[in-house]
C-alpha cells in the first residue's frame, strides 16, 4: 500500500501538472479560429450531453498541422532554434565543465562557497540580468569602451541585435544549469578510482578522458537535457537581445498568439515543438535502459 | 498607442484613505495618466482605484478574447475594440451614469463612430497621429535644408533612406501602423487589405528595409532624444516626449514632429468596460470622472496627447492645445484617414508580410 502511495505521487503530479495542459493544447491545435471569447471553435458543451460531446469531437481536424507544412517560416524557424540551442548547450558545456571540475577539485570547505557563488545571480531578476547585457553589449556600451580604450578595436563592434549576443545571453542564463549536475555528480567521483588509473600507467590527461569523463557522463546529460530544452523555445533572450533576423520558434509562437491572435495555430506549433523535443528524450532513456540491463 | 517602457505589470500599489472596500481595477497604457489623477478620484469617490498598465494592444487583446480578466476599465485602440466588440468582450455603457458624455467632441465622436457606433461601448480617452520624428540638424546634414521632413517620400524613398542610414532610422515594430502608411506613400487607399495592395505596400518596404536598423515601438523615444539615430516613424505624442527630453538635455537635437503631408493615420485609444468586469458601477464612476474636462485636461497637459472631450480645451496648456502637432489644424485635420480592423486572414497574410519585411524569411 505503502509503495502505490510512493508510486502515484510522481504520476498524479505528471497528470496534473503535464497531461492535462498538453490535451487541452492538442483540443485547441484541432479547432478553429473564431472572433469569440475564447478565440476558437469549438466549445464543448457538456450540458448537450452526449450529442453535445460527440459533435464537438467532429468539428476538430488537423488542418492547423498541414497548414503549418504550407510555409516555409514554420520549419526554418524550427531549424534555427534547434541550431541555436546545439551551440549554446556545447558552448555551455565548454564552459561549466571546467568549473564544475574545479569546484569539485577545490578543498570541502570552499565547496559551499563556490556553490553560492553560482546560484548566487539567480537572486536577482533574470529579465533584469538579460536587460544589463544590452548596456553592455551596445555600440557605446560597456564592452565596446573597453575595448577602444584598450585600443584593440577602432570601430565599436556590432554585438547587440545579432546572434551572437543571443548565444552570449543563453550561455550566461543557463550555466548554472550546466554546472550543477556535473558538479554533484564529480563530488561524489571516487578519488581513488584516479589513483588507480595513474598507477596503471595512466598520464593525467589521459586518467581524466578515460575514466572522469565517463563516470561524469550522466551529469553531462543531464546538464545539456536542462539547458538545451529550454533554451530551444527561448523567447525573452532573443526578444532582447537579437536582431529582428534572428528567427526562433519562441518568437514565431509570441506572433501567432499575440499578433495573430490565431490559438490554434499557435497550439500546433507548440504540440510538434514539443515532440520535437520528447521524441529524442524517449530513444534516449530507451538506450539507456536497454544499456542498464545489457551491464547486469 | 503608448509603448515606452516593457514593464508588463507594473502595478502602481496605492494606499487608499478610504475605509470603503470598494475597489475598480483600471487597465491603462504605462505613461498615459497624470498621477495625481489617481489619488483625486480616490478622494472623490471613496473607491479604492487599483492602476495596472500594459504595453501592447496584442497583450490586452488576448486577456480580453481569455476572459475573466478581472479588470473593470480597459483602453483598447479603436480597431482594436472593434473586434472585441464583436467578439462579445466589453457590455453596453449605462449612459445615465455618464452625465458627463455632455462634454464629449463632436468631431472626435463622428470618427469614432466607425469603431463603435453611438459610442454603445465605449468612450474616447486619448487621439494622436502616427506620422515622421526628425532630428532636424542631423537630417539636413544628410540630406541638404530640403530634406522632405513632411513627406513619406523621407522614409520611403530608397534614395533619402540611403543617405539617412548611416545616422540611423527606426520604425515601429507594428503592421498596422506601417502598411497603412506604405499604401499612402504607393497613392493606394490606406484602409485597402486586399492581396494586390498588400503586395505593393511588402514592394515599398523591402526597398527600404537594408536602411532601417531596428523596428521597434518604444526604443525610439530615447534613441531620437539622445541623438542615436535622426528619423523615427512613430506616435505623435511619444515624439514629442523626445523632443522635450533632448530640449532639457541641450545634446544639440532638436526633434520635430510631421503628420505625413500624403495622410497620416489618425487613432482613438477608446475606454471600455469588459463584459465580466467584477464592478461595473464603479468602472461608470471612473469614466465619468475621467470625462470630467480638468481631470481630463491635467491627463492630456501630463501625456502631451489630445483628447475627444470638448470641454476640457479651455483647461489646457497653451504648449498642448496650441501645438499643431498635437491639435492639428482644420486643414491637417481633413488629410488624416483612420482604417478598420484585420480580418482573421487578413490578419494572417499581414503579420506573414511583416515578418518577411523584419526577418527576410
Amino acid at each position: 500500500m505503502r509503495r502505490l502511495v510512493l508510486i502515484l505521487v510522481p504520476y498524479l503530479w505528471l497528470i496534473a501538472l503535464f497531461l492535462i495542459p498538453f490535451v487541452i493544447v492538442v483540443k485547441i491545435s484541432l479547432s478553429d479560429v473564431a472572433l469569440a471569447r475564447p478565440p476558437y471553435f469549438p466549445q464543448l458543451d457538456l450540458t448537450a450531453g452526449w450529442a453535445g460531446i460527440r459533435t464537438f469531437f467532429s468539428e476538430l481536424d488537423f488542418e492547423n498541422f498541414t497548414f503549418l507544412t504550407t510555409d516555409d517560416l514554420y520549419w526554418k524557424a524550427y531549424l534555427s532554434s534547434l541550431k541555436i540551442a546545439a551551440i549554446s548547450t556545447a558552448l555551455t558545456l565548454l564552459i561549466g565543465y571546467p568549473i564544475a571540475y574545479g569546484m569539485a577539485s577545490a578543498r570541502p570547505e570552499w565547496r559551499a562557497t563556490l556553490m553560492m557563488l553560482v546560484i548566487l545571480p539567480f537572486w536577482t531578476s533574470f529579465l533584469i540580468r538579460v536587460y544589463s547585457w544590452i548596456g553592455i553589449l551596445s555600440q557605446g556600451g560597456l564592452l565596446n569602451t573597453f575595448l577602444l580604450w584598450l585600443g584593440v578595436i577602432d570601430q565599436p563592434l556590432t554585438i547587440l541585435n545579432t546572434e551572437i549576443a543571443v548565444y552570449i545571453g543563453i550561455v550566461y542564463t543557463y550555466l548554472p544549469f550546466m554546472i550543477l549536475p556535473i558538479y554533484a555528480n564529480l563530488e561524489k567521483l571516487d578519488g581513488a578510482l584516479i589513483e588507480a588509473a595513474e598507477d596503471l600507467g595512466c598520464s593525467r590527461t589521459s586518467a581524466f578522458w578515460l575514466v572522469t569523463i565517463p563516470l561524469s557522463k550522466s551529469g553531462i546529460i543531464a546538464g545539456c537535457f536542462l539547458v538545451f530544452i529550454p533554451a530551444i523555445g527561448e523567447f525573452v533572450i532573443p526578444s532582447l537581445l537579437g536582431g529582428s533576423q534572428t528567427l526562433m520558434i519562441g518568437k514565431v509562437l509570441y506572433e501567432e498568439f499575440f499578433s495573430n491572435r490565431d490559438w490554434p495555430v499557435a497550439s500546433a506549433v507548440a504540440v510538434v515543438l514539443l515532440v520535437i523535443l520528447i521524441v529524442p528524450i524517449i530513444l534516449f532513456q530507451r538506450n539507456e535502459q536497454k544499456n542498464r540491463e545489457a551491464s547486469q | 498607442m503608448k509603448t515606452p517602457l516593457l514593464s508588463l505589470t507594473a502595478t502602481l500599489a496605492l494606499t487608499a484613505a478610504a475605509v470603503q472596500a470598494e475597489e475598480v481595477h483600471v487597465y491603462n497604457w504605462s505613461d498615459y495618466i497624470d498621477e495625481s489623477l489617481l489619488s483625486k478620484f480616490e478622494e472623490e469617490t471613496g473607491i479604492d482605484l487599483v492602476y495596472d498598465v500594459f504595453d501592447s494592444n496584442e497583450l490586452l487583446e488576448t486577456k480580453m478574447l481569455a476572459g475573466g480578466s478581472g479588470y473593470d476599465v480597459v483602453v483598447p485602440t479603436g480597431t482594436f475594440l472593434q473586434r472585441q466588440i464583436m467578439a462579445g468582450a466589453f457590455q453596453k455603457l449605462d449612459k445615465s451614469k455618464l452625465p458627463n458624455l455632455d462634454n464629449m467632441w463632436d468631431v472626435i465622436e463622428k470618427r469614432t463612430d466607425a469603431y463603435d457606433p453611438g459610442g454603445e461601448y465605449s468612450i474616447n480617452y486619448m487621439w494622436g497621429t502616427t506620422g515622421i520624428g526628425v532630428n532636424m540638424p542631423a537630417v539636413e546634414d544628410a540630406l541638404g535644408a530640403d530634406a522632405p521632413v513632411d513627406s513619406l517620400s523621407l522614409i520611403f524613398d530608397p534614395a533619402n533612406m540611403e543617405k539617412l542610414a548611416s545616422c540611423g532610422v527606426h520604425f515601429l515594430d507594428a503592421p498596422t501602423e506601417m502598411i497603412p502608411a506604405a499604401l499612402a506613400y504607393a497613392g493606394l487607399d490606406p484602409d485597402r487589405k486586399d492581396e494586390e495592395a498588400l503586395a505593393k505596400a511588402e514592394e515599398v518596404l523591402m526597398a527600404v528595409r537594408p536602411y532601417i536598423q531596428k523596428f521597434h515601438s518604444s526604443e525610439y523615444i530615447n534613441a531620437l532624444a539622445n541623438g542615436d539615430i535622426c528619423v523615427a516613424f512613430g506616435w505623435s505624442g511619444d515624439i514629442l516626449q523626445a523632443r522635450d527630453r533632448a530640449a532639457e538635455a541641450e545634446n544639440g537635437v532638436e526633434i520635430a514632429y510631421n503628420a505625413p503631408k500624403e495622410g497620416a493615420l489618425m487613432w482613438f485609444d477608446m475606454m471600455a468596460i469588459p463584459v465580466d468586469a467584477p464592478n461595473p458601477e464603479a468602472a461608470h464612476t471612473f469614466l465619468n470622472f475621467i470625462m470630467d474636462p480638468e481631470n481630463m485636461a491635467a491627463a492630456s497637459n501630463y501625456v502631451y496627447y489630445a483628447n475627444g472631450n470638448k470641454a476640457s480645451q479651455e483647461f489646457l496648456s497653451e504648449d498642448v492645445i496650441g501645438d499643431p502637432a498635437i491639435y492639428p489644424s482644420e486643414e491637417t485635420l481633413e488629410k488624416l484617414y483612420t482604417v478598420t480592423p484585420f480580418g482573421p486572414k487578413e490578419q494572417r497574410t499581414l503579420t506573414r508580410l511583416w515578418t518577411k519585411v523584419k526577418s527576410g524569411t
